[in-house]
């Protein structure tokens, strides 16, 4: 197993914070991999400075065997690299259907003078562009709801139309900002099991951030567990549950003997 | 192509055009001069409108000085009319359609100033995020205007005269019909829904491979574009363009048609070009025909002025009763062009 992102020595400030603390770690191409810590220990930070939203102040980070480190978000997602976010980001005003349109739009080739005057190679483009967006809407069973206003979804689907969003851009490795969050358990059953079939069926690697220890442990290959910006385990799920700097981390110190 | 059918679109502008045109006939002469200047005033806001509706509506950005565009297009496209009449007068034979050709040139070499101009000012303020825009853009309306007034060639403040008519009723129809098809098929193509993307959520939309800062200047460079054309429009309806005719006011008056038809519809765009331009003429009719109040020495007068405090009133009214404007965002079926079912 190779490695599809490997991030060296990387550290994030905000003012005289420190975020992100001198991370170095290898997310293997095909596995499930799981970072997870408490709150404020510098995970979603982690996911931006990958997607480019900030750029590290310090290290470097390799998508591919490329050197993507402050590059533009739109780059890096155009290379490979799709993400979902913690709170929703849909855009909430456009149908299921243009939601996941909006994401394949980077491998548009129609240019703009033959989008305003709807040639056929235009049309035909659309058509695809359409049937590509009603496959992952049939995949995440939200087929009944594709013309609808995402914003009149539940919230349980809007998750998984941003999973599909995602998938949609067509990437190697798919960031997945706490998926869980806000879902009740049977919810979350199911995207345990989405969470394997997307790794399967479409071939990427998914790392993802995951307060719900359950989720982690079922799902994941590999976990790392941070705390304050430093790493404090990395294994199989069944040993970084078991690790005693795990325990202090998330149950405090008396946690750890009991 | 067995079951081609005429698009819904076009038959009701064509039928709008047989109906103004039979009313304004001689023999009819229901609609008069007068009220054929306004229907074309009319149209010129449909195109100013909903171009407007592209930059503040679809692409989520805020543009102030959209009239700042439309007086490039107007002095540009008027200066090269005026020069180019005269020039010694084609052979007979030319002279109709020789004119027209020249016509319509100088209307588009006018939009794409206007788009150039709006690729100078959009392409350094969109690359931020933020409110950047509305400043740069209230700027520039005000330059525009000075720097108009200043330039004797194109007749400083007392504006660009003798501009031969050439707009009429059928070109100017021709077109807002035109800049509406352009304009529809553009939001809905997938350039368009980038652009959508970026107003519903620009984080997001940059997360999902868009070069937000391409689609943001893009959307500002075609807005300007169409309110160039709309100014060359004008000019060559009134035969004149003025400096005062592009300033803060006649911008807000433009925006205030966005915002009232409902931000991100075009729909609501045309309609609100149409209702606003008639109640504009309609109050200053309405305020002339007011009598001058006299308390002692002192006369007191409604004047014309009070038509932009009224609209003041109007967008207060929108925004405390119907935020969204009379049409929110949704579209006429006219303007949707169908996808077929699967």
């Amino acid at each position: 197993m190779s490695a599809l992102l490997s991030i060296q020595k990387m550290s994030h400030y905000f003012g005289g914070l420190k975020a992100v603390s001198d991370f170095t770690f290898d997310v293997p191409e095909g596995v499930i991999y799981g970072l997870i810590g408490p709150n404020g220990s510098g995970k979603t930070t982690t996911f931006n400075l990958i997607t480019g939203i900030y750029a590290p102040t310090e290290g470097k980070i390799f998508f591919d065997g490329k050197d993507i480190t402050g590059h533009k978000p739109f780059r890096i997602v155009q290379g490979g690299i799709a993400r979902t976010f913690q709170n929703l980001r849909i855009f909430g005003n456009l149908s299921v259907v243009d939601n996941i349109r909006v994401a394949r739009h980077y491998t548009v080739k129609s240019g703009f003078f033959t989008s305003i005057l709807r040639l056929p190679s235009f049309r035909k483009e659309e058509e695809e562009i359409r049937e590509d967006a009603m496959q992952l809407i049939k995949m995440m069973h939200l087929e009944d709801r594709a013309l609808d206003n995402a914003k009149n979804l539940p919230y349980g689907a809007l998750r998984r139309l941003e999973i599909a969003r995602a998938l949609a851009t067509k990437p190697k490795l798919v960031l997945l900002d706490e998926p869980a969050a806000g879902m009740n358990p049977k919810e979350t059953e199911e995207l345990m099991g989405l969470i394997r079939r997307v790794r399967d069926e479409f071939k990427v690697t998914v790392f993802l951030i995951e307060h719900h220890m359950k989720l982690v442990m079922n799902v994941c290959e590999r976990v790392k567990v941070i705390d304050f910006g430093e790493t404090i385990a990395e294994g199989a799920p069944q040993d970084v549950g078991k690790d005693p700097k795990v325990l202090e981390a998330y149950l405090g110190r008396g946690g750890a003997e009991c | 192509m067995g079951n081609f059918k005429l698009p819904r679109l076009l038959i009701v502008a064509v039928i709008f055009f047989i109906v103004v045109t039979v009313l304004s006939l001689d023999q009819v002469y229901i609609l008069n001069g007068y009220f054929m200047v306004i229907i074309n005033r009319c149209m010129i806001f449909v195109i100013l409108a909903s171009s407007l509706n592209l930059i503040n509506g679809i692409t989520g950005q805020f543009s102030l000085g959209h009239m700042g565009f439309a007086a490039v297009g107007a002095y540009v496209s008027g200066t090269i009319t005026t020069l180019l009449l005269k020039l010694p007068p084609p052979p007979p034979g030319f002279a109709i359609s020789g004119s027209m050709f020249i016509f319509v040139v100088a209307i588009l070499v006018g939009g794409i100033s206007a788009a150039f101009v709006g690729f100078l000012i959009g392409f350094p303020s969109l690359r931020l995020k933020g409110d950047y825009l509305a400043i740069v853009t209230l700027g520039f309306g005000e330059i525009i205007r000075t720097i108009l007034n200043n330039i004797d060639y194109v007749g400083g403040p007392r504006g660009l005269l003798g501009i031969p008519k050439f707009s009429n009723f059928t070109s100017i129809w021709a077109f807002t019909l035109l800049t509406i098809v352009l304009l529809r098929n553009l939001v809905q193509s997938s350039h368009g829904r980038a652009m959508l993307s970026i107003r519903e959520n620009e984080l997001a939309s940059e997360l999902c491979g868009i070069d937000t800062t391409r689609y943001k200047v893009m959307g500002f460079v075609v807005g300007a574009f169409f309110a160039g054309v709309a100014g060359g429009l004008l000019a060559h309806l009134l035969q004149i363009a003025h400096p005062t005719q592009y300033g803060f006011l006649p911008s807000c008056l433009v925006l205030i048609m966005v915002y009232a038809g409902g931000m991100g519809s075009m729909t609501g765009s045309i309609l609100a070009a149409f209702c606003l331009t008639f109640l504009t003429e309609g109050l200053r009719v309405g305020i002339d025909a007011l009598p001058v109040f006299t308390f002692g020495a002192t006369t007191f007068r409604i004047g014309t002025e009070w038509v932009m405090v009224i609209y003041s009133v109007l967008l207060v009214l929108i925004m405390l009763f119907r935020t969204e404007g009379i049409m929110g965002m949704r579209e006429a079926k006219l303007l949707i062009i169908e996808e077929k079912k699967k």
